[in-house]
C-alpha cells in the first residue's frame, strides 16, 4: 500500500514542479504575437499556395497586420469578398486587382500530335525532360505526364482520360504559379484576365525558324507575323519566331484569332 | 588463377556478347557527308573555328577546346564545310554542329593505324616530358573513350601534391552485348600497352594494372602474351605492366569500382581516383593515345560495336565521328522489321536515341538495336520491401528510399542518404522485381539537386 502510496506522492510531486517550471518559461520565453495575425490567418483559404508572393498563409498574414495599407498585398486564393473582409477587420480598404489565371502555351492536344516515339519512365515530365525530346518532334511543347496537374494545390488543372494535354479551370484557378514553376518547359503562363472578362494568349512556345515549326506540329506558332499586323492596339510581339500577345494592351477584340493560318491563338472568356 | 572483384553489389546480366565476339574490327562504307556535333565531351562544348565554305583536310582542327575541361574536335576527312547550323542530337534536342561533304577523291575508309614499332616508340618517348606527352594528347581531342567522355588531357593533369602510383587500363567492358574492347585487346594487344605504357609516363606512375574481366579469356592471354613479348621495352622504361583477371560482374567498369578490385583502395565519396594514388583509363584510350602522341595524328575515328539479337550482320566496325546512326546500322545490314529500339553505348546505361539521323560521337563505343519484345519497360507496381536494390547497389545506397523521398521532394534527405554518390548504374532498376523505375527518380532528385546548387 505505501509503495503505491510513495509513487503518487513523487509522480505528484514531480508534475507540479514541472508544471511551475513550464509556467514560467512560457511567461519568460512567450512570442509576442500580433492576434490579429491569427485572426486574419483564419479568414484566408489555408493553401499555402505562395500566389500572394509570401511564403504561406502566416506569413502573409504578419505582412497585412503590419503594413499601412492593403496596396500590393492580395491572396489570390480569394475574391474581392474575401479580400474586403481581411482589409475590414484591419480597418483597411483592399486594394486594387487584377484577376490572374493560368493558361497553357501548347495545343498539342492528342489528335494533332503525331507520336515520334514512347516514353515509358517515371511519369513525371521534369524525368522526361531531362532525358529527351518528349513524344513529339517539337522540343517546346507539352509532354503531358501531368507535373503541372500534381503540382497545383487548388485541383484547378487536370488532363482528361485518353487526352494528354492539360487543361485549366478558371473558375478554380487562382493565378499561383505553382504550374509554371512544376513545368520544365515552363508552358505554364500567368496572366492578368481583361476589363471584358477575356483572356487572349498564343497558345504555343515553339521558337524553331519557320519551316521547321511547320513540319514539328500542326498548330505551331511559325512567327509569321500575320496577328502583329492585324492586331489593332499594338499588342502582338514577335521575338525568336515566336508571338507573344502583351495582356496589359490586349483589348480581346479576337482579330488576330481571325487572322492566324496556325490556329495557335485562343481566347477564353471568364 | 584468383579472381578480383570490387567489394559490394553488383548484377550479372545475360551478357549476348556472342553476336560480335568473334567479328574482327573492319572498316566500313565512308559516309558522304559527317555531322561533328560541338558537345563531344564532359565539360564545355567546342568552339568552331571553320566557315561556311571552307575546305578541311584530313585531321585538321575544326573546333577548339571551349574551355579548361573541353577538347577539340578534328575533321576526319579531306571535305569541306557545309554549314554549321543545329541539329538533332540522339535526345532528340538540339545541338550546333560542323557538318563536312567529303570530297568525291577522298575514298578512304578509317582503319586502324598501323602498328609501331618499339624503335620509334622510345625514339619519340625519350625526347618527350609528361608534359610534352599530355599536351600532345590534349591537341589530338582525346576523351576517355569508355563511354563518359572525360576530356584525357584534364585527367592526366594531376593536382598539385598529389601523387600516383597506380595507373589502371579498364578492360572490363562490363556493359552486356559490347566487344568493342574485347577485340581491341585481342587484335592489337602490343599497341595497347605501349599506349599504355606512355600514359604512364605522362602520370608518372611505376605501375601499371590492367583489368580484364574473364568472360574474356582470349583478350586476357593475348594481352599477357603481349607483355611478355615487350618485356625489354617495359623494363628499359622502368615500369611493372599486370594484367588482373577479374570476375564477370556489372559494374566492374566503373572508375571507383576498378581501382577497389584491382588495388584494394576505396574512392572516398565524392573523391577523385587521384585521392588513392590512381588514375584510370579505357584500353580504347590507351590504344589511341599512342597514335595521338608517336604519329600525332587526332582522334576521328574509334570502334563501334553494332549489335543486337536480330541484326543481319553485326559487327565491331572503325567508324568515323560524325557518322549517323542510320549509315552505321546500314553497314551492320540495315534496322531488322520488328525493332523497338535503339540504344547508344550499352543497354545498361546507354540512352535510347531518338533519331536515326543523329550522328555518333567520340564516345559511343556500342549501338544496339533491340526487337519490340525486349523494348518495353513492364507494368510498375508497388515495393514489396524485398530490398534486392540494396543488395545489389555497388555504393552501398538505399534505392528504394531514395524513390520514396523523391517523390515526397525531400531532396535535402535523400542528399543525406548520399543521392550524389550513385553512378547510375542501373542494377537496381535491373533488379526490381516491381518493375520501379527507381534509377529514373534518383536522376530526377540528383539534377534537382544539382540545379538548385547552381542558384
Amino acid at each position: 500500500m505505501s509503495t503505491i502510496l510513495t509513487s503518487i506522492i513523487v509522480c505528484g510531486c514531480i508534475g507540479i514542479i514541472a508544471a511551475i517550471i513550464l509556467y514560467f518559461a512560457a511567461k519568460r520565453f512567450a512570442v509576442k504575437e500580433d492576434p490579429l495575425v491569427g485572426e486574419v490567418e483564419a479568414l484566408l483559404p489555408g493553401a499555402n499556395c505562395g500566389g500572394c508572393g509570401y511564403s504561406g498563409c502566416a506569413a502573409f498574414a504578419r505582412a497585412c497586420v503590419s503594413a499601412g495599407s492593403m496596396e500590393g498585398l492580395y491572396c489570390t486564393g480569394m475574391d474581392e469578398e474575401g479580400m474586403q473582409r481581411v482589409a475590414s477587420l484591419l480597418g483597411m480598404q483592399a486594394g486594387e486587382h487584377r484577376r490572374k489565371v493560368a493558361v497553357i502555351r501548347c495545343s498539342a492536344s492528342c489528335d494533332i500530335r503525331e507520336v515520334k516515339n514512347i516514353y515509358e519512365g517515371l511519369h513525371s515530365c521534369a524525368s522526361a525532360a531531362g532525358l529527351y525530346q518528349g513524344m513529339i518532334d517539337c522540343v517546346y511543347g507539352c509532354l503531358g505526364l501531368g507535373d503541372c496537374v500534381k503540382a497545383c494545390p487548388f485541383g484547378a488543372m487536370s488532363i482528361r482520360p485518353g487526352e494528354t494535354l492539360p487543361e485549366v479551370d478558371p473558375d478554380k484557378c487562382t493565378g499561383c504559379g505553382r504550374c509554371f514553376e512544376a513545368c520544365p518547359r515552363a508552358l505554364p503562363m500567368i496572366l492578368p484576365v481583361g476589363d471584358t472578362g477575356s483572356l487572349t494568349w498564343v497558345t504555343c512556345a515553339n521558337r524553331d525558324r519557320g519551316p521547321v515549326a511547320m513540319k514539328e506540329c500542326n498548330r505551331s506558332c511559325i512567327g509569321c507575323g500575320i496577328c502583329k499586323k492585324s492586331c489593332l492596339h499594338e499588342a502582338v510581339t514577335l521575338e525568336t519566331y515566336l508571338a507573344t500577345i502583351n495582356a496589359e494592351k490586349c483589348q480581346n477584340c479576337g482579330e488576330c484569332i481571325k487572322s492566324c493560318p496556325r490556329h495557335c491563338i485562343s481566347k477564353i472568356t471568364i | 588463377m584468383k579472381l578480383y572483384r570490387f567489394g559490394r553489389g553488383g548484377v550479372h546480366p545475360k551478357e549476348n556478347k556472342g553476336f560480335t565476339a568473334d567479328k574482327s574490327v573492319a572498316p566500313i562504307t565512308p559516309a558522304d557527308t559527317l555531322t561533328l556535333l560541338l558537345r563531344q565531351n564532359i565539360g564545355a562544348p567546342s568552339r568552331a573555328v571553320v566557315k561556311k565554305g571552307d575546305t578541311v583536310s584530313r585531321g585538321q582542327m575544326i573546333a577548339e577546346a571551349g574551355g579548361f575541361v573541353g577538347a577539340p574536335i578534328h575533321s576526319p576527312i579531306y571535305g569541306k564545310v557545309v554549314k554549321i547550323e543545329n541539329v538533332r542530337d540522339i535526345t532528340g534536342y538540339w545541338a550546333e554542329a560542323v557538318i563536312l561533304e567529303r570530297n568525291p577523291d577522298d575514298h578512304v575508309a578509317a582503319t586502324l593505324y598501323e602498328d609501331i614499332d618499339d624503335d620509334l616508340f622510345l625514339n619519340v618517348v625519350e625526347q618527350l616530358s609528361p608534359e610534352d606527352i599530355i599536351a600532345r594528347i590534349g591537341d589530338a581531342g582525346l576523351v576517355g573513350l569508355g563511354g563518359a567522355s572525360f576530356p584525357t588531357r584534364v585527367k592526366f593533369t594531376i593536382p598539385e601534391g598529389k601523387r600516383i602510383d597506380t595507373l589502371i587500363i579498364n578492360g572490363a567492358e562490363c556493359e552486356p552485348y559490347l566487344t568493342c574492347d574485347d577485340r581491341l585487346m585481342r587484335e592489337r594487344p602490343a599497341d595497347v600497352i605501349r599506349g599504355a605504357l606512355l600514359l604512364s609516363l605522362a602520370c608518372r606512375s611505376q605501375r601499371i594494372f590492367i583489368g580484364i574481366e574473364v568472360n574474356k579469356p582470349e583478350a586476357v592471354l593475348r594481352m599477357r602474351k603481349a607483355i611478355d613479348d615487350l618485356s625489354g621495352l617495359i623494363e628499359r622504361l622502368d615500369r611493372r605492366v599486370e594484367v588482373f583477371g577479374l570476375r564477370t560482374r556489372y559494374p566492374q567498369g566503373s572508375e571507383k569500382h576498378l581501382i577497389q578490385a584491382v588495388t584494394d583502395r576505396i574512392v572516398p565519396a565524392g573523391g577523385l581516383p587521384a585521392d588513392v594514388r590512381c588514375v584510370v583509363d579505357n584500353v580504347a584510350t590507351a590504344f589511341a593515345a599512342l597514335q595521338a602522341v608517336v604519329l600525332q595524328r587526332p582522334l576521328t575515328a574509334r570502334i563501334v560495336t553494332v549489335t543486337g539479337p536480330e541484326l543481319l550482320s553485326p559487327g565491331n566496325f572503325i567508324v568515323e565521328n560524325g557518322t549517323t546512326y542510320r549509315h552505321l546500322i546500314d553497314a551492320a545490314g540495315g534496322v531488322p522489321e520488328g525493332s523497338g529500339k535503339i540504344i547508344s553505348g550499352g543497354p545498361m546505361m546507354g540512352k535510347a536515341i531518338v533519331s536515326l539521323d543523329a550522328p555518333v560521337t567520340k564516345g559511343v563505343s556500342g549501338v544496339v538495336v533491340l526487337p519490340d519484345t525486349q523494348s518495353h519497360r513492364r507494368a510498375e507496381q508497388p515495393c514489396i520491401r524485398c530490398s534486392r536494390c540494396v543488395s545489389v547497389c555497388a555504393m552501398g545506397l538505399e534505392p528504394y528510399l531514395l524513390m520514396t523521398l523523391s517523390g515526397l521532394h525531400l531532396q535535402q534527405e535523400a542528399e543525406a542518404r548520399g543521392v550524389m554518390n550513385c553512378i547510375e548504374c542501373g542494377s537496381c532498376q535491373y533488379i526490381c522485381p516491381s518493375y520501379r523505375p527507381l534509377l529514373d527518380s534518383i536522376r530526377l532528385t540528383k539534377s534537382i539537386i544539382r540545379k538548385n546548387q547552381k542558384k
